[in-house]
């Protein structure tokens, strides 16, 4: 057997598969990618040939990011480049998202890209997978991280919107994911008014639609509409400034891990903060650590400290892999 | 404790006054004694638990959780009692203890006991409720909702039967928890203060003069004093002398050399001050003597303490404050020329007859001890607060240097989990030498600037401290530099802030040690 450290390499544009002649989630433009999900820090523009679920590749389209040639292939599905096995498996970040599991030579490897454990009522649900080395995020890896259920968050929004009838209730989210996965939440809390969209969530929420997942009635805030006891979503950009003023006295709210940390989300003049994550907290990095039983786990991006440090007390060798290019959320 | 810690989460995102204030008022209305009166001292900072302090929480998080973790939690969160209220190992059931149980176990229970008892209410707590507990025993609550904004809520929740000045003006008679001042202020009893005992008094302040202000001034209505680099005080004179920062807290016990010369009774107004053979020593000698709850016969001796009177408010029981400033400063002269208490003596008035006058001595006001200028219109009474156009503070222009930005360090409060709090340097031949610390001065913007800089530019870590790569140039204001030993460079500069970035300037052409120095009192050219 060969230990994929033989085979799976880090170069400047990123992860590499060295037999397989590809990048996993390159950050520059590259000759042949797999690609995890659409999220712009993992799905960059200008690559020659790209590998990912369908989805993946259709969010690409939505957000210009197309390569010059694309292969589809569904979750479970098996496809072999130059001796290296390749199947994605659900992460259960945003639709479409998908482990990389690569077996090559007699060992396994899986590339995780984001993924969260909780429901999503947008994505498939994540799958662990035994392997030899699990390749992981680390965005929230710090034992303050344990995210409330998404459920109860909603609840919280539902309340405040009883509480302040006469305003706006304007919720700060990323346009890929968050944003429907919102809508989703709120539609099975019963919330069955029209939402309102500020126009750079409405191409994805359309593309959402289009594969399936039911959004209910969505409508774009008009301009000097009075839209007091509604609820507004719009990118996080958006939410402090002129644009969520116009609509009178808004409660500000944004839907992020981050909004955990009381000054943190007071820093971005957040007067709700919905503690709403699509990554895994802490005891679901450690928990997914134990599923997928992997004896040496390499960290990408976030606070790799924290989580090698923690899988070293359970026997688990850890290595930062120091990816450039992350973001802190997406 | 969870109506407290809701009351406590809401204020601290609430942005709007108002929506505050409402919060507030709600509170005191529906929560019982004597917990809105704790929940009332909690905010206005009138709560103490000796025996609680950080060090009891830092303790109770190594016992429960892994150090590593918490120090990169720590460092993180930027806030003790978030932190441990975010990891700390439990869920929490919500068999919460009351605000009253938690205040009086803090201040009942032996020493010995209080970790195992801190310990369980903890276990019991949901995070936001740990959050309240555990920000009560560190102290400075901070919470979006000052003292001030408090009594406002009080007053509107008297229904107009009692304004805010009045509770200012009875605040120090007062302790938690307060029921007396709830009965007073829900009409079912009387004014709580008893009569003849002389208390702090809510003291004057200046407003910043602009120039359009001054503009608009007429030099004829007003008398100038000299703005004195010291510590406001309220001296009570009589049988039970005492001494109150402008805040009100009771700084007696740490000034015994003031305290014993005032025995006529009066209530004055006055800086205190370092000074030595007639002459105020740099604000940095007083600094030595602020925070000894005892000084030694050695400190007595080292920093003599020594007040500069300016007003009186009252003579004997006697309330002067309704009068003309003049009629109290002639008060004022009468009662010292009678009294002569020694360590004291009367900040001059200056003379002048129009606006340029006043501006020459302020620009040649450079000499330790004295700030600026105060402007004070001849006729006001002393009004309690801030209030708009009587009194005017113009302090001199500030200095102001070039230095490189050498570490930084995630602040606290509001900009926790930024990096926001700088040590900045000048150079020294070919070594930056750090003279300063700042995290204040800076727009939101410029803070989420720094912090990323701060992430991509660190070359080696020390704990909670980054050093960063020596590039990055910062305009630093600052109202005076004196010696120090605190720094390597010697120097050290009072109330530093950041007044901009300076992209475009070369590190290398930051100031140096030498231009520093020309600028302490005494040094330069
Ligand atoms: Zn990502
Ligand atoms: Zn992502």
């Amino acid at each position: 057997m060969a230990h994929p450290s033989t085979w799976l390499t880090t170069r400047p544009a990123g992860l590499y598969c060295e037999p397989g002649g590809f990048y996993l989630d390159p950050h520059s433009p590259v000759a042949k990618a797999v690609v995890t999900h659409g999220h712009s820090d993992h799905a960059r523009p200008g690559h020659g040939a790209v590998l990912a679920t369908a989805e993946t590749l259709a969010v690409m389209h939505a957000r210009n990011a197309a390569p010059a040639s694309e292969r589809a292939i569904r979750y479970g599905e098996t496809l072999s480049v130059n001796g290296v096995a390749i199947t994605l498996q659900p992460a259960g970040h945003v639709l479409g998202s998908a482990q990389i599991v690569l077996e090559h030579a007699g060992s396994r490897a899986v590339v995780s890209g984001d993924y969260k454990r909780a429901t999503d009522p947008t994505c498939a649900r994540f799958i662990p997978v035994p392997c030899d080395v699990f390749i992981t995020e680390a965005t929230f890896a710090l034992p303050v991280f344990r995210h409330p259920p998404a459920a109860a968050e909603i609840a919280r929004l539902l309340a405040s919107v009883a509480l302040f009838p006469e305003r706006t209730h304007v919720v700060g989210c990323y346009a890929l994911g968050k944003a429907q996965r919102l809508i989703a939440l709120l539609r099975q809390a019963g919330w069955d008014r029209p939402i309102f969209l500020h126009g750079a969530l409405q191409t994805l929420c359309d593309l959402y639609v289009e594969l399936g997942i039911e959004l209910g009635e969505l409508r774009p805030v008009a301009a000097g509409s009075g839209l007091a006891g509604e609820i507004v979503l719009a990118p996080p950009s958006a939410i402090a400034d002129r644009w969520a003023r116009r609509l009178g006295d808004p409660v500000v709210c944004a839907a992020s891990g981050l909004m955990l940390v009381r000054q943190r989300a007071k820093q971005g003049g957040v007067e709700l903060p919905l503690v709403i994550s699509d990554h895994a907290d802490w005891p679901e990095l450690l928990s997914t650590a134990d599923d997928v039983a992997a004896p040496e786990i390499w960290v990408t991006h976030g606070r790799e400290d924290a989580l090698i440090h923690a899988l070293g007390q359970r026997g688990i060798r850890g290595r930062a892999l120091r990816l450039v290019g992350r973001d802190e959320e997406e | 404790m969870i109506p407290f810690a809701n009351l406590l989460e809401r204020l601290l995102f609430s942005p709007g006054r108002n929506a505050k204030l409402a919060l507030l008022r709600r509170y005191f209305e529906t929560v019982p004694d004597p917990d809105r009166g704790l929940a009332l001292a909690a905010i206005a900072g009138t709560l103490d638990f000796p025996a609680a302090k950080p060090a009891l929480i830092r303790e109770l998080a190594a016992r429960r959780t892994d150090p590593e973790l918490f120090a990169l939690s720590y460092d993180y969160v930027g806030d003790l009692a978030e932190t441990v209220a975010l990891m700390w190992p439990t869920e929490g059931d919500d068999t919460a203890p009351s605000l009253s149980d938690v205040v009086s176990g803090l201040r009942d229970t032996p020493k010995s006991g209080l970790p195992a008892l801190v310990e369980s209410w903890l276990d019991a707590c949901t995070p936001a409720v740990r959050f309240a507990l555990l920000k009560l025993i560190t102290g400075g609550l901070r919470v979006g909702a000052t003292a001030r904004l408090a009594k406002l809520a009080l007053a509107r929740m008297s229904e107009g039967r009692v304004d805010d000045a009045e509770i200012e003006e009875i605040w120090h008679a007062l302790a938690p928890p307060y029921e007396p001042l709830f009965a007073w202020l829900e009409g079912k009893g009387p004014r709580p203060d008893p009569p003849g005992r002389p208390v702090f008094r809510p003291p004057m302040l200046a407003n910043p003069i602009e120039e359009p202000d001054l503009a608009a001034l007429d030099p004829a209505d007003y008398v100038a004093e000299w703005k004195w680099d010291g510590i406001r005080v309220q001296l009570l004179g009589g049988a039970e002398p005492r001494l109150f920062s402008r805040a009100g807290e009771d700084m007696s016990a740490s000034f015994p050399d003031i305290v014993a010369n005032l025995a006529h009774p009066a209530v004055l107004d006055g800086e205190l001050l370092v000074m030595r053979e007639g002459e105020v020593a740099p604000f940095a000698d007083v600094q030595q003597r602020l925070n000894r709850k005892a000084p030694t016969r050695a400190m007595l001796e080292r920093f003599p303490a020594h007040v500069r009177l300016y007003d009186m408010l009252f003579e004997e029981a006697e309330d002067l404050r309704a009068l003309p400033f003049t009629a109290r400063r002639r008060r004022l002269e009468a009662w010292f020329a009678r009294a002569a208490p020694a360590r004291a003596d009367l900040s001059p008035t200056i003379g002048f007859t129009g606006l340029d006058q006043l501006r020459g001595l302020r620009a040649g006001a450079r000499e330790a001890g004295i700030e600026g200028l105060m402007l004070k219109r001849a006729d006001s009474p002393y009004v309690a607060g801030r209030p708009r156009g009587l009194w005017w503070k113009w302090k001199r222009d500030p200095l102001a240097i070039d230095a490189v930005v050498m570490y930084a360090q995630r602040g606290h409060g509001r900009r926790s989990s930024f990096y926001s709090d700088f040590t900045f340097g000048v150079w020294d031949g070919e070594a930056l030498v750090p003279v300063g610390k700042t995290y204040s001065g800076i727009s939101d913007r410029e803070l989420a600037f720094l912090d990323n800089w701060v992430r991509h530019h660190t070359v080696a870590r020390f704990g909670p401290v980054r050093e960063v790569e020596k590039s990055l140039v910062l305009e630093i204001e600052f109202d005076g530099a004196q010696r120090s030993t605190r720094h390597r460079s010697g120097v050290a500069l009072r109330f530093p802030r950041i007044a901009r970035l300076r992209h475009e300037k070369p590190a290398a052409e930051a100031d140096t040690l030498a231009n520093v120095t020309r600028l302490i009192p005494g040094e330069g050219p």
